[in-house]
């Protein structure tokens, strides 16, 4: 959490865009353009798409998980940025993805313990590739990071409503597990949730923020007890209040629309965090999770500056060079923590290793801290 | 990237925000040192004079690195980077950059083209700001390369110019008694940031520190706040920590002969790059102040070999006199004991070898056992530390007395290349050319 909110003053009303609606992932008005939906057969170690060359339009996938561990399913287009995704898909189960995809060349991705840059194949689109025009690209970049958004809040609620139940039912072993990934789906999003300053803190505050009359709930409290006594037995409350406010703020950040220059400015906010909070082992204090919240704040930044990137490529190819280059170096960074599908701990990290990774994200923020007055030009 | 001279270089036409800002704040008497008619408005002619001399510029450009000869200004801080890229390029870009931020900082401009409240809102400022209003302040930022940059700890290469390691370059030995914390100690690339207003130093260390990320980290950085040293005639000579005068027999700017013997690498001495540069130490040296102050009088005295009043050697009775190391008391010892501070370290006890020390006071706050975290950031300046700071510091470690007060807890060595010539050249060009 952070204590000052994302403030985008004056400029944002001029640069708000127009006549965005209907360029969400509406499910509605789906034509069947292609013959039935394109199958994709997900495991724990493989990623089957069944047709790689297809028209551009509207395309639909079925993504079948028949391995043990929950998947997710992406189409991206060129530096990650994210043209569709479905996520949270149970072993078992079969999940839609409806996109919308211009010709051109992408990637499929199924992301198995929804980690990592998952398994990842080529997608050709092919037709007659429209050039956007610079505005249309700043008005994409909105809708697109909305997609995002409504798939990251979709997850959250469900994680969240996982890892209540497992508090209620007083089994700890599991809402630990549950707690780092539930949390995932927060961080991605954090300055979008952020911006609702009322829910913000009874979600996400940490013990020292917390003023006098006002109780320390949410996220951290339940962490607190399950790190420190081990006993949630009394926390049914508090699980109710927690998910009550993640319904709240879900619903919110569901019909938030973020204009270009705000996504620039949560691109940098989300390594703000990753800097302040996560770096130092302040944020999971009991435990420990630093580093799962570290991924996910740096994939958000990744996934709004992947929004904004065809306006950043007409405006500024220097600058998207730079930031691919700094993005990867953190990937490889950080990378090399990981513990099976998530993260080793902070406390298990050497100090050095702590200097790496902070040396690696102010190479990144530098840039990022520069696109904003691109967006804004 | 053409260097600072296009951008390094003052202009008549377009003022920076800081240097328009200063300039109204001084008013009539400017900021480049021009003290003529200061003293008439003022009322206190030399009193303005020397306010003026100390808020005004230092040259960037010039034979030297200006930081080395130049008169000690009160404040330091010294800053040592790794180098965390293994792009030779991008390194080379950064020095130019570099160059370009130092030449305005110096002049006392903003470290960016466009300043640090010019810019358009949505972006964040090309200068941090703290040092809006402030005169240059005799500013000078002063570069050294690590023996690290050239090969690093497994013997490689870095960045192909490992056959342009200077022989001087050479790491420094161990000394009796080094308690030297290895992430206080070395460092790739240093910048020595000396001025008389100390936030116009951590100002332009922060900017260099910022302009770097992605390329530099920074691996350790120091805050002095008082010099110990006088590397001027013209300067009173300061005291140290332990109440003493510090640097009485320093070399001085003055002394043009000396200073070709003992300080600038000559032709000759080495890779061509380095002909005209210096070699610098750095040692963090932390001073049990509490167990210091307890010591009587004459007993400090004796560890230094110095009254404490006047700095005159033992036996004599002026600060400059030549300490008579031969002179023996009734009881006959040694007036000046063979394990006194300035007997192991004077020149004429050490073949002749001189340094040029610019050194500053420390307090890092207190060390949670109520004790002063204090001492000295000694910073001496040299031809070759093989034949000079090397062969002092091995008879100091061994026989100073003072040693039960010192702490060596940080050192370092760097090569500092000679001047920035003119606009087009940058910090290490000759070496990376």
């Amino acid at each position: 959490m952070r204590t000052t909110r994302l403030v985008v003053p004056a400029v944002a009303g001029a640069l708000a865009v127009a006549g965005l609606t209907g360029c969400g992932g509406g499910d509605d008005k789906q034509d069947a353009k292609t013959d039935g939906p394109i199958a994709v057969k997900a495991s724990d170690t493989t990623c089957e798409v069944g047709t790689t060359e297809i028209e551009a339009g509207q395309v639909t996938f079925a993504v079948t998980n028949s391995g043990s561990k929950v998947n997710e399913f992406y189409v991206y287009a060129a530096g990650d940025r994210v043209m569709g995704e479905v996520e949270n898909i149970a072993p078992g189960l079969t999940r839609e993805l409806r996109v919308e995809l211009p010709a051109g060349t992408y990637e499929t991705a199924c992301k198995p313990g929804m980690s990592g840059r998952g398994i990842r194949g080529a997608l050709k689109v092919s037709g007659t590739a429209a050039t956007v025009a610079p505005d249309a690209a700043l008005s994409q970049a909105t809708a697109s990071y909305q997609r995002y958004v409504q798939s990251q809040t979709a997850a959250l609620l469900t994680r969240t409503e996982e890892f209540v139940a497992a508090v209620k039912a007083n089994d700890v072993p599991k809402a630990k597990a549950l707690y780092p990934v539930a949390r995932t789906y927060w961080e991605r999003i954090e300055p979008v949730a952020e911006s609702f300053g009322d829910l913000d803190p009874k979600i996400d505050g940490r013990e020292e923020v917390v003023e006098e009359g006002m109780e320390f709930t949410g996220f951290h409290r339940i962490e607190k007890d399950l790190w420190t006594t081990g006993d949630v037995s009394k926390d049914g409350p508090i699980a109710d209040q927690l998910l009550t406010d993640v319904k709240a703020i879900v619903a919110r950040a569901n019909a938030e629309r973020l204009t270009p220059l705000q996504l620039a400015n949560g691109a940098k906010a989300l390594l703000d965090e990753v800097a302040s909070g996560k770096i130092t082992g302040e944020e999971e204090r009991y435990s420990h999770t630093d580093l799962w919240d570290f991924n996910a704040n740096l994939e958000g930044s990744k996934a709004a500056v992947a929004a904004l990137r065809p306006a950043l490529e007409q405006r500024s190819p220097d600058l998207v060079a730079q930031l691919d280059r700094e993005f990867a170096t953190v990937e490889n960074v950080l990378g090399r923590h990981r513990a099976g599908d998530g993260w080793k701990l902070h406390t298990d990290l050497s100090k050095a290793e702590l200097k790496e990774l902070s040396d690696s994200i102010n190479a990144l923020a530098e840039p990022i801290s520069k696109v904003a007055a691109v967006v804004a030009r | 990237m053409s260097g600072p001279g296009t951008d390094g270089a003052p202009r008549g036409s377009r003022l920076s925000r800081r240097r328009a800002i200063t300039m109204a704040g001084i008013g009539v008497a400017g900021v480049a040192g021009v003290a003529a008619g200061a003293g008439v408005l003022t009322g206190g002619g030399d009193h303005a004079v020397a306010t003026d001399r100390a808020a005004g510029a230092v040259p960037f450009l010039g034979e030297h690195q200006a930081g080395i000869t130049t008169p000690a200004q009160d404040r330091l801080h010294f800053v040592a980077f790794d180098v965390i890229t293994k792009d030779r390029a991008r390194l080379v870009a950064l020095l130019q950059e570099w160059t370009a931020a130092a030449a305005r900082m110096t002049a006392g401009r903003d470290a960016g083209l466009i300043g640090a409240v010019d810019g358009v809102p949505e972006a964040p400022p090309d200068d941090t700001g703290e040092a809006l209003g402030l005169p240059p302040s005799q500013l000078t930022l002063t570069i050294g390369f690590g023996p690290t940059l050239f090969r690093d700890a497994e013997g490689r290469d870095r960045f192909g110019i490992a056959d342009r390691r200077p022989a001087a370059l050479a790491d420094l030995p161990h000394f009796a008694g080094d308690a030297l914390r290895p992430e206080l100690s070395g460092g790739d690339i240093c910048v020595q940031a000396c001025a008389n207003d100390p936030q116009v130093a951590v100002h332009a260390i922060r900017n260099l520190a910022r302009i770097g990320m992605g390329v530099v980290s920074v691996r350790w950085s120091q805050l002095g706040f008082g010099r110990t040293s006088s590397t001027s005639r013209d300067q009173a000579t300061p005291r140290n920590l332990f109440g003493f005068k510090d640097g009485t027999a320093n070399l001085k700017a003055e002394d043009a002969d000396l200073l070709r013997e003992q300080l600038w690498a000559q032709p000759g001495d080495g890779p061509d790059w380095m002909t005209g540069g210096s070699y610098l130490v750095t040692r963090k040296i932390r001073m049990l102040i509490e167990t210091w102050d307890r010591s009587p009088l004459a007993e400090q005295e004796q560890i230094v070999g110095r009254t404490k009043g006047r700095g005159a050697p033992l036996g004599g009775t002026g600060e400059f006199d030549q300490p008579d190391f031969a002179a023996r008391g009734d009881d006959g010892q040694p007036v000046i004991a063979e394990t006194a501070h300035v007997r192991l370290a004077h020149p004429g006890q050490n073949g002749g070898a001189h340094l040029l020390r610019r050194g500053y006071n420390f307090v890092d706050g207190s060390d949670g056992l109520g004790r002063l975290d204090a001492g000295l950031f000694f910073i001496a300046y040299q031809r070759d530390p093989r034949r000079q700071f090397v062969p002092i510091q091995t008879r100091l470690a061994r026989h100073d007395a003072m040693n039960e007060y010192l702490r060596h807890v940080s050192s370092a060595l760097f090569a500092c290349p000679p001047g920035v010539r003119d606009p087009a050249d940058w910090w290490g060009r000759a070496l990376f050319s």
